[in-house]
Protein backbone atom coordinates (compact mmCIF):
# COMPACT_ATOMS: atom_id res chain seq x y z
CA UNK A 1 0.00 0.00 0.00
CA UNK A 2 3.11 2.54 0.54
CA UNK A 3 4.51 1.49 -3.25
CA UNK A 4 6.80 -1.17 -1.62
CA UNK A 5 7.48 -4.52 -3.87
CA UNK A 6 6.31 -6.73 -1.39
CA UNK A 7 5.61 -10.87 -1.29
CA UNK A 8 4.27 -12.84 1.89
CA UNK A 9 4.79 -16.30 2.51
CA UNK A 10 2.29 -18.71 4.82
CA UNK A 11 4.88 -20.91 6.41
CA UNK A 12 2.10 -22.43 8.35
CA UNK A 13 2.57 -26.24 6.51
CA UNK A 14 -0.43 -27.82 6.50
CA UNK A 15 -2.61 -25.49 8.19
CA UNK A 16 -2.73 -23.12 5.09
CA UNK A 17 -4.85 -19.79 5.88
CA UNK A 18 -3.33 -16.70 4.67
CA UNK A 19 -4.75 -17.25 1.45
CA UNK A 20 -8.00 -17.35 3.35
CA UNK A 21 -7.51 -14.37 4.61
CA UNK A 22 -6.37 -12.34 1.63
CA UNK A 23 -9.34 -13.68 0.15
CA UNK A 24 -7.22 -15.22 -2.71
CA UNK A 25 -8.10 -18.84 -2.22
CA UNK A 26 -9.85 -20.14 -5.02
CA UNK A 27 -6.55 -18.83 -7.08
CA UNK A 28 -4.17 -21.31 -5.60
CA UNK A 29 -2.53 -23.55 -7.97
CA UNK A 30 0.78 -24.12 -6.59
CA UNK A 31 2.26 -23.51 -3.33
CA UNK A 32 5.60 -23.30 -0.68
CA UNK A 33 6.74 -26.89 -0.81
CA UNK A 34 6.00 -27.16 -5.20
CA UNK A 35 7.98 -24.79 -5.45
CA UNK A 36 10.75 -26.08 -2.71
CA UNK A 37 10.64 -29.12 -4.31
CA UNK A 38 11.11 -27.76 -7.98
CA UNK A 39 7.48 -29.13 -9.24
CA UNK A 40 6.78 -25.29 -10.08
CA UNK A 41 9.00 -21.64 -10.44
CA UNK A 42 7.95 -18.88 -8.13
CA UNK A 43 5.72 -16.89 -11.06
CA UNK A 44 3.77 -19.83 -11.14
CA UNK A 45 3.18 -20.24 -7.41
CA UNK A 46 3.26 -16.50 -6.39
CA UNK A 47 -0.59 -15.01 -6.33
CA UNK A 48 -0.95 -11.19 -6.78
CA UNK A 49 -3.14 -9.59 -5.36
CA UNK A 50 -5.87 -8.22 -6.50
CA UNK A 51 -6.64 -4.87 -4.72
CA UNK A 52 -2.86 -4.20 -4.25
CA UNK A 53 -0.24 -4.01 -7.30
CA UNK A 54 2.95 -4.56 -5.40
CA UNK A 55 1.54 -7.55 -3.61
CA UNK A 56 1.88 -11.16 -3.85
CA UNK A 57 1.18 -13.90 -1.70
CA UNK A 58 3.23 -17.25 -1.81
CA UNK A 59 0.67 -20.01 0.22
CA UNK A 60 1.60 -22.58 2.34
CA UNK A 61 0.90 -26.31 1.33
CA UNK A 62 -1.81 -28.22 2.70
CA UNK A 63 0.74 -31.25 3.01
CA UNK A 64 0.54 -32.96 6.55
CA UNK A 65 4.56 -33.75 6.24
CA UNK A 66 5.76 -30.56 8.81
CA UNK A 67 9.29 -30.97 7.64
CA UNK A 68 8.87 -30.77 3.76
CA UNK A 69 10.26 -26.97 4.58
CA UNK A 70 13.85 -27.73 4.08
CA UNK A 71 16.42 -24.95 5.17
CA UNK A 72 18.43 -25.21 2.12
CA UNK A 73 14.71 -24.82 -0.03
CA UNK A 74 13.68 -22.66 2.15
CA UNK A 75 16.68 -20.38 2.03
CA UNK A 76 16.57 -20.63 -1.87
CA UNK A 77 13.27 -19.31 -2.18
CA UNK A 78 13.80 -17.03 0.33
CA UNK A 79 16.98 -15.87 -1.96
CA UNK A 80 15.22 -15.96 -5.12
CA UNK A 81 12.40 -13.23 -4.09
CA UNK A 82 14.88 -11.12 -2.60
CA UNK A 83 16.19 -10.54 -6.17
CA UNK A 84 12.66 -9.22 -7.29
CA UNK A 85 11.12 -7.72 -4.10
CA UNK A 86 12.13 -4.85 -1.34
CA UNK A 87 10.33 -6.65 1.54
CA UNK A 88 9.78 -10.66 1.77
CA UNK A 89 7.25 -11.39 4.54
CA UNK A 90 7.51 -14.80 6.47
CA UNK A 91 4.18 -15.21 8.23
CA UNK A 92 5.26 -17.49 11.06
CA UNK A 93 3.01 -20.40 12.39
CA UNK A 94 2.22 -19.70 16.12
CA UNK A 95 4.34 -21.88 18.50
CA UNK A 96 8.18 -22.61 18.60
CA UNK A 97 8.14 -26.24 16.00
CA UNK A 98 9.30 -26.64 12.42
CA UNK A 99 7.69 -23.94 10.43
CA UNK A 100 8.03 -21.20 12.90
CA UNK A 101 11.65 -21.91 12.83
CA UNK A 102 11.87 -21.84 9.32
CA UNK A 103 10.00 -18.46 8.91
CA UNK A 104 12.55 -17.22 11.54
CA UNK A 105 15.96 -18.68 10.88
CA UNK A 106 16.67 -16.30 7.72
CA UNK A 107 15.38 -13.04 8.76
CA UNK A 108 16.64 -9.60 9.02
CA UNK A 109 13.62 -8.24 11.36
CA UNK A 110 11.32 -9.78 13.36
CA UNK A 111 7.44 -8.20 14.51
CA UNK A 112 6.35 -10.47 17.42
CA UNK A 113 2.34 -10.25 17.84
CA UNK A 114 1.46 -10.74 21.08
CA UNK A 115 -2.09 -10.21 23.07
CA UNK A 116 -1.95 -8.71 26.47
CA UNK A 117 -2.40 -12.17 28.19
CA UNK A 118 -0.04 -14.08 29.89
CA UNK A 119 0.12 -17.53 27.73
CA UNK A 120 0.87 -14.84 24.55
CA UNK A 121 3.33 -12.98 26.65
CA UNK A 122 5.34 -15.71 27.89
CA UNK A 123 5.35 -17.65 24.48
CA UNK A 124 7.01 -14.36 23.11
CA UNK A 125 9.50 -14.08 25.35
CA UNK A 126 10.48 -17.77 24.79
CA UNK A 127 10.47 -16.86 20.88
CA UNK A 128 12.42 -13.83 21.53
CA UNK A 129 14.76 -16.55 23.21
CA UNK A 130 15.26 -18.14 19.54
CA UNK A 131 15.35 -15.83 17.69
CA UNK A 132 18.43 -14.59 19.39
CA UNK A 133 19.90 -18.18 19.39
CA UNK A 134 18.66 -19.98 16.88
CA UNK A 135 18.70 -17.73 13.77
CA UNK A 136 21.17 -17.92 10.61
CA UNK A 137 22.50 -14.29 11.94
CA UNK A 138 23.00 -15.53 15.54
CA UNK A 139 24.59 -18.49 14.32
CA UNK A 140 26.90 -16.66 12.00
CA UNK A 141 27.68 -13.90 15.39
CA UNK A 142 25.88 -11.30 12.99
CA UNK A 143 24.52 -8.05 13.89
CA UNK A 144 21.32 -9.50 15.70
CA UNK A 145 17.83 -9.60 14.13
CA UNK A 146 15.94 -6.35 14.93
CA UNK A 147 12.89 -7.18 17.28
CA UNK A 148 9.20 -5.24 17.25
CA UNK A 149 6.13 -5.40 19.62
CA UNK A 150 3.07 -5.48 17.86
CA UNK A 151 -0.01 -5.58 20.71
CA UNK A 152 -3.61 -6.65 19.28
CA UNK A 153 -6.51 -7.20 21.03
CA UNK A 154 -6.23 -4.30 23.22
CA UNK A 155 -9.05 -2.88 24.97
CA UNK A 156 -8.28 0.39 26.93
CA UNK A 157 -11.27 0.31 28.76
CA UNK A 158 -10.05 -3.31 30.17
CA UNK A 159 -6.86 -1.78 31.00
CA UNK A 160 -8.68 1.34 32.98
CA UNK A 161 -10.46 -1.45 35.35
CA UNK A 162 -7.27 -3.48 36.13
CA UNK A 163 -8.56 -6.36 33.85
CA UNK A 164 -5.87 -6.09 31.42
CA UNK A 165 -1.78 -5.68 31.08
CA UNK A 166 -1.38 -2.22 30.20
CA UNK A 167 1.13 -1.92 27.05
CA UNK A 168 3.73 -0.52 28.75
CA UNK A 169 3.73 -3.75 31.24
CA UNK A 170 4.17 -5.56 28.45
CA UNK A 171 6.99 -3.54 26.24
CA UNK A 172 8.77 -3.89 29.98
CA UNK A 173 8.81 -7.19 30.67
CA UNK A 174 9.35 -8.08 26.86
CA UNK A 175 11.89 -5.06 26.48
CA UNK A 176 11.32 -4.98 23.04
CA UNK A 177 10.47 -1.29 20.90
CA UNK A 178 6.55 -1.09 20.55
CA UNK A 179 5.79 -1.23 16.82
CA UNK A 180 1.88 -0.24 17.65
CA UNK A 181 -1.12 -1.53 19.29
CA UNK A 182 -4.05 -2.24 17.76
CA UNK A 183 -7.08 -2.37 19.34
CA UNK A 184 -9.69 -5.14 19.83
CA UNK A 185 -11.90 -4.42 17.24
CA UNK A 186 -15.23 -6.05 15.59
CA UNK A 187 -13.39 -5.03 12.04
CA UNK A 188 -11.14 -8.05 12.50
CA UNK A 189 -13.98 -10.64 12.05
CA UNK A 190 -15.47 -8.69 9.25
CA UNK A 191 -12.62 -8.72 7.33
CA UNK A 192 -11.83 -12.12 7.91
CA UNK A 193 -14.99 -12.75 7.21
CA UNK A 194 -15.01 -11.34 3.65
CA UNK A 195 -11.10 -11.84 2.88
CA UNK A 196 -10.57 -8.16 2.52
CA UNK A 197 -7.43 -7.27 4.78
CA UNK A 198 -8.52 -4.69 7.58
CA UNK A 199 -5.73 -2.45 7.12
CA UNK A 200 -7.78 -1.59 4.04
CA UNK A 201 -10.41 -0.56 6.23
CA UNK A 202 -9.72 2.94 6.29
CA UNK A 203 -12.50 3.92 9.17
CA UNK A 204 -11.77 1.51 11.28
CA UNK A 205 -9.17 1.90 14.55
CA UNK A 206 -7.72 -1.84 13.79
CA UNK A 207 -7.33 -0.79 10.05
CA UNK A 208 -6.11 2.76 11.16
CA UNK A 209 -3.69 0.73 13.71
CA UNK A 210 -2.79 -1.61 11.11
CA UNK A 211 -1.62 1.29 8.58
CA UNK A 212 0.44 3.28 11.56
CA UNK A 213 1.94 0.26 12.26
CA UNK A 214 3.54 -0.27 8.24
CA UNK A 215 4.10 3.59 8.56
CA UNK A 216 6.56 3.06 11.85
CA UNK A 217 8.06 0.09 10.22
CA UNK A 218 9.32 1.99 7.28
CA UNK A 219 10.82 4.62 9.50
CA UNK A 220 8.03 7.42 10.20
CA UNK A 221 7.56 8.85 13.81
CA UNK A 222 4.16 8.72 14.52
CA UNK A 223 2.62 9.14 18.08
CA UNK A 224 1.09 5.68 19.22
CA UNK A 225 -2.88 5.88 19.23
CA UNK A 226 -5.55 3.30 20.66
CA UNK A 227 -3.85 3.18 23.92
CA UNK A 228 -6.30 5.47 26.03
CA UNK A 229 -9.82 5.17 26.11
CA UNK A 230 -11.75 6.87 22.95
CA UNK A 231 -14.77 9.74 24.43
CA UNK A 232 -17.38 9.23 23.00
CA UNK A 233 -19.00 12.52 21.67
CA UNK A 234 -22.47 13.34 23.20
CA UNK A 235 -24.48 11.88 20.53
CA UNK A 236 -22.75 8.74 21.52
CA UNK A 237 -22.99 8.97 24.96
CA UNK A 238 -26.95 9.61 25.09
CA UNK A 239 -27.87 7.35 22.79
CA UNK A 240 -25.39 4.02 23.71
CA UNK A 241 -22.87 2.96 21.00
CA UNK B 1 -23.00 -10.48 51.29
CA UNK B 2 -24.20 -7.15 52.99
CA UNK B 3 -26.37 -4.18 51.58
CA UNK B 4 -24.02 -1.74 51.50
CA UNK B 5 -21.69 -4.36 49.07
CA UNK B 6 -24.08 -3.64 45.95
CA UNK B 7 -22.38 -0.17 46.15
CA UNK B 8 -18.98 -0.61 46.43
CA UNK B 9 -17.25 0.17 43.19
CA UNK B 10 -15.87 -3.42 41.93
CA UNK B 11 -14.30 -5.96 44.38
CA UNK B 12 -10.94 -7.13 44.33
CA UNK B 13 -11.22 -8.63 41.16
CA UNK B 14 -10.61 -5.53 39.23
CA UNK B 15 -7.03 -6.13 39.87
CA UNK B 16 -5.91 -9.11 38.11
CA UNK B 17 -3.81 -7.01 35.34
CA UNK B 18 -1.65 -6.40 38.05
CA UNK B 19 -1.46 -10.36 38.86
CA UNK B 20 -1.06 -11.03 35.60
CA UNK B 21 2.22 -9.04 35.46
CA UNK B 22 4.32 -9.84 38.97
CA UNK B 23 3.16 -13.49 37.47
CA UNK B 24 4.81 -13.34 34.45
CA UNK B 25 7.91 -11.05 35.23
CA UNK B 26 8.74 -14.16 37.78
CA UNK B 27 8.30 -16.75 35.31
CA UNK B 28 9.88 -14.77 32.47
CA UNK B 29 12.94 -14.19 34.61
CA UNK B 30 13.01 -17.45 35.40
CA UNK B 31 11.92 -18.95 32.14
CA UNK B 32 15.34 -16.95 30.93
CA UNK B 33 17.73 -18.51 33.60
CA UNK B 34 16.67 -21.89 32.29
CA UNK B 35 17.19 -21.50 28.49
CA UNK B 36 20.57 -19.97 29.09
CA UNK B 37 22.04 -22.59 31.46
CA UNK B 38 24.08 -24.56 29.76
CA UNK B 39 23.24 -28.36 28.32
CA UNK B 40 25.53 -30.10 30.49
CA UNK B 41 23.05 -28.87 33.89
CA UNK B 42 20.53 -31.47 34.15
CA UNK B 43 23.25 -34.32 33.57
CA UNK B 44 25.66 -32.91 35.99
CA UNK B 45 22.85 -32.55 38.16
CA UNK B 46 21.96 -36.28 37.88
CA UNK B 47 25.57 -37.45 38.73
CA UNK B 48 25.85 -35.34 41.56
CA UNK B 49 23.31 -36.51 43.21
CA UNK B 50 24.36 -39.83 42.69
CA UNK B 51 27.75 -39.53 44.15
CA UNK B 52 26.66 -38.07 47.33
CA UNK B 53 24.10 -41.13 47.47
CA UNK B 54 26.93 -43.12 47.50
CA UNK B 55 27.93 -41.40 50.36
CA UNK B 56 25.32 -40.54 52.45
CA UNK B 57 21.86 -42.23 52.76
CA UNK B 58 19.59 -39.67 51.43
CA UNK B 59 16.58 -39.50 49.38
CA UNK B 60 16.48 -37.90 45.51
CA UNK B 61 14.61 -35.20 46.85
CA UNK B 62 16.86 -34.21 49.46
CA UNK B 63 19.31 -32.68 47.21
CA UNK B 64 18.77 -29.54 45.32
CA UNK B 65 20.98 -27.88 42.54
CA UNK B 66 20.35 -24.75 41.30
CA UNK B 67 22.45 -23.08 39.03
CA UNK B 68 22.24 -18.71 39.58
CA UNK B 69 23.70 -15.89 37.90
CA UNK B 70 24.19 -12.74 39.88
CA UNK B 71 26.04 -10.41 37.45
CA UNK B 72 28.98 -11.43 35.94
CA UNK B 73 29.11 -14.41 38.41
CA UNK B 74 27.57 -17.71 38.19
CA UNK B 75 26.83 -19.50 41.40
CA UNK B 76 26.49 -23.19 41.62
CA UNK B 77 24.11 -24.11 44.71
CA UNK B 78 24.54 -27.59 46.42
CA UNK B 79 22.14 -28.03 49.33
CA UNK B 80 21.82 -31.28 50.79
CA UNK B 81 19.38 -32.20 53.74
CA UNK B 82 21.44 -35.12 55.71
CA UNK B 83 18.61 -37.22 57.53
CA UNK B 84 18.94 -37.01 61.24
Amino acid sequence: MKGHRSAVIDFDVGLRNLDLIMGCERRVVYDFVNVINGEANLNQALIRDKRSDNLYVLPASQTRDKHALTQEGVGRVLEELSEDFEYVICDSPAGIEHGATMAMYFADDAIVVTNPEVSSVRDSDRMLGILASKSRRAENNEEPIKEYLLLSRYSPERVKEGEMLHVEDVKEILALQLLGVVPESKAVLTASNSGVPVILDKEGDAGKAYMDVVERYLGEDLPHRFIEIQKKKLFGRLFGR
Amino acid sequence: MGFLDYFRATPKSGKSATLAKERLQILVSHDRLEANSPSYLPKMKEELIEVIRKYVDVDQDAVSVKLEQKGSREMLELNVVLPD
